[in-house]
């Protein structure tokens, strides 16, 4: 049967138009095409690969900037601290210093007023003896009007002296 | 599902409208005029009158040298003493007779309605893929992917190349990648213009086995042209009891192997296309055949005819593909095997 015959023309033919196909899609066709796709391939992958090391950069950068975030806030509160301890400071320095100035002053006035106090107590000490000598004087010109009297009294203040001079 | 409906409605009017001449469908020549070659290309027959293509007729007689001419000679009977044979051993073929008035049979390399098909499909396929291949160099593929039928070529190719080629082949894929990649689309378009009924296509071609037998012979030459050390040993010196190996036993089986294996290729092809072709000619015919049944049978019948005629043909679309990837696959395979341990 002519249908499991290989018949030559069309073997011939065939052998012919194929090899030439081959020759042409080999040479020009098909390496053209999985030359290109491989490489639009391979630069997928390099894409991805990008893409992915810009990820992690990104998710690098962004746990760097919630740490310096994160360690800003602690730099603020401990300012704010600080803060608070020197304002807390100073004030009650500030309050001391006061508390010294005010008992100085009042230290300063107490020695003044014990001053001014002595001073008017000598004052009036001295006019109460001045006062004294003279109520003295008067009396003793009262007492020593007669000569007998008088008499009496340098004899006893001269007892006195030699007494005390000479005490033995 | 209506249009469907409708358009039944009409094929069927338009069946019980022809006018029955009914004549006696010659189921042979029917269908092996349908699969088989011929010198010219008949494309159909208007009022008994043939429409079809001369093709040249190139023969060569030991005789009288070498005739080149139109087959359409041919069609009145003998031309330059030679002649269609219309029974014997070379029914179908241009024959001449030799000193003793038997039959002898040229050297023939006419450009049968085969050959034709099978030119005009290289063209086509030539043309596709070359012009595939111009979108890359016109193009950077790095920045664009193509759309159309660029789109679909490059998809099919990347689809031979990652699932059969480096699937199969391994590491040195790179070397066979154009052979496996040609046999796939060349058998491909081969076998979808076969279904086409009308003229470009229809041409029986991968269901010809001298089509398949080259094929198979460039997968039988691609693995053993290039079959490493470790292939051959296999062949010659495989690992099996010494007494398999010194009465020759496991070689011979081997070497039967080499030849089995691109024949399965051949037959594989060759047989499901041509089982294809008469499956739907054979449905088509139903449609004649009941012709003197009467109009209501011959309608009725029709109808099925046709619809298991399309779904027929939508099986063949199926078979086009995977028989395409079949025979690229297993040339694959048998490749892969010859390059083992590399």
């Amino acid at each position: 049967m002519s249908l499991v015959t290989p018949d030559f023309g069309l073997l011939f033919w065939m052998t012919l138009i194929f090899a030439i196909v081959f020759f042409l899609l080999a040479k020009w066709g098909f390496p053209a095409i999985t030359g290109m796709v491989e490489k639009r391939a391979d630069r997928i992958e390099e894409s991805i690969e990008k893409a992915r090391k810009a990820e992690n950069l990104l998710a690098e950068m962004s746990e760097r900037n919630a740490a310096m975030i994160e360690e800003t806030r602690t730099e603020q509160s401990r300012i704010l601290r600080d803060a608070a301890q020197a304002r807390d400071a100073i004030v009650s320095q500030a309050k001391q210093q006061a508390q010294e100035e005010a008992s100085k002053i009042m230290k300063h006035a107490r020695t003044q007023i014990a001053a001014e106090k002595e001073s008017a107590l000598m004052d009036i000490r001295s006019q109460v003896a001045s006062l004294s000598v003279d109520v003295a004087e008067k009396i003793l010109r009262e007492k020593l009007s007669d000569n007998k009297t008088q008499m009496d009294l340098i004899n006893r203040m001269v007892d006195e002296l030699s007494r005390s001079e000479n005490p033995s | 599902m209506r249009w469907l409906r409708y358009i039944l409605a009409v094929m069927l009017a338009a069946l019980v409208s022809v006018p029955s001449r009914a004549e006696d469908l010659d189921m042979n020549e029917y269908l092996f005029g349908h699969v088989g070659d011929s010198y010219e290309w008949h494309i159909t027959t208007v009022n008994g009158h043939p429409v079809s293509i001369a093709l040249p007729v190139i023969v060569h007689s030991k005789t009288t040298g070498w005739h080149v001419f139109s087959s359409k000679h041919l069609e009145e009977g003998a031309y330059e003493g030679l002649y269609i044979s219309s029974s014997g051993k070379y029914s179908g073929k241009i024959v001449e007779r030799g000193p003793s008035g038997e039959e002898v049979r040229p050297l023939d390399i006419s450009i049968t309605k085969n050959v034709a098909g099978l030119m005009f499909n290289s063209a086509l396929l030539v043309l596709l893929v070359l012009l595939t291949a111009r979108w890359y160099r016109k193009h950077d593929a790095r920045e664009e992917v193509p759309k159309g039928l660029v789109g679909v070529m490059e998809m099919m190719v990347t689809m031979v190349e990652d699932d059969i080629i480096k699937e199969c082949i391994g590491k040195e894929y790179k070397r066979y990648s154009p052979y496996l990649l040609t046999a796939f689309f060349f058998i491909f378009i081969n076998n979808l213009m076969g279904i086409v009924p009308f003229f470009p296509g229809g041409a029986n071609i991968t269901g010809n086995i001298a089509v398949t037998f080259v094929l198979a012979m460039c997968t039988f030459l691609a693995v053993n042209l290039f079959g490493n050390k470790h292939y051959y040993k296999d062949i010659f010196w495989p690992d099996v009891p010494m007494f398999l190996k010194v009465i020759p036993l496991m070689p011979l089986i081997e070497i039967i192997g080499i030849f089995t294996k691109p024949f399965s290729l051949m037959i594989r092809l060759f047989a499901n296309i041509l089982a294809g072709h008469v499956m739907l000619l054979g449905v088509v015919a139903v449609v004649f055949l009941t012709a003197k049944l009467g109009v209501g049978m011959n309608a009725g019948l029709s109808t099925i005819s046709v619809l298991f005629g399309v779904f027929l043909d939508v099986l063949e679309l199926l078979v086009a593909f995977l028989q395409a990837y079949v025979f690229t696959m297993l040339s694959a395979v048998f490749i892969g095997l010859s390059r083992q341990g590399d």
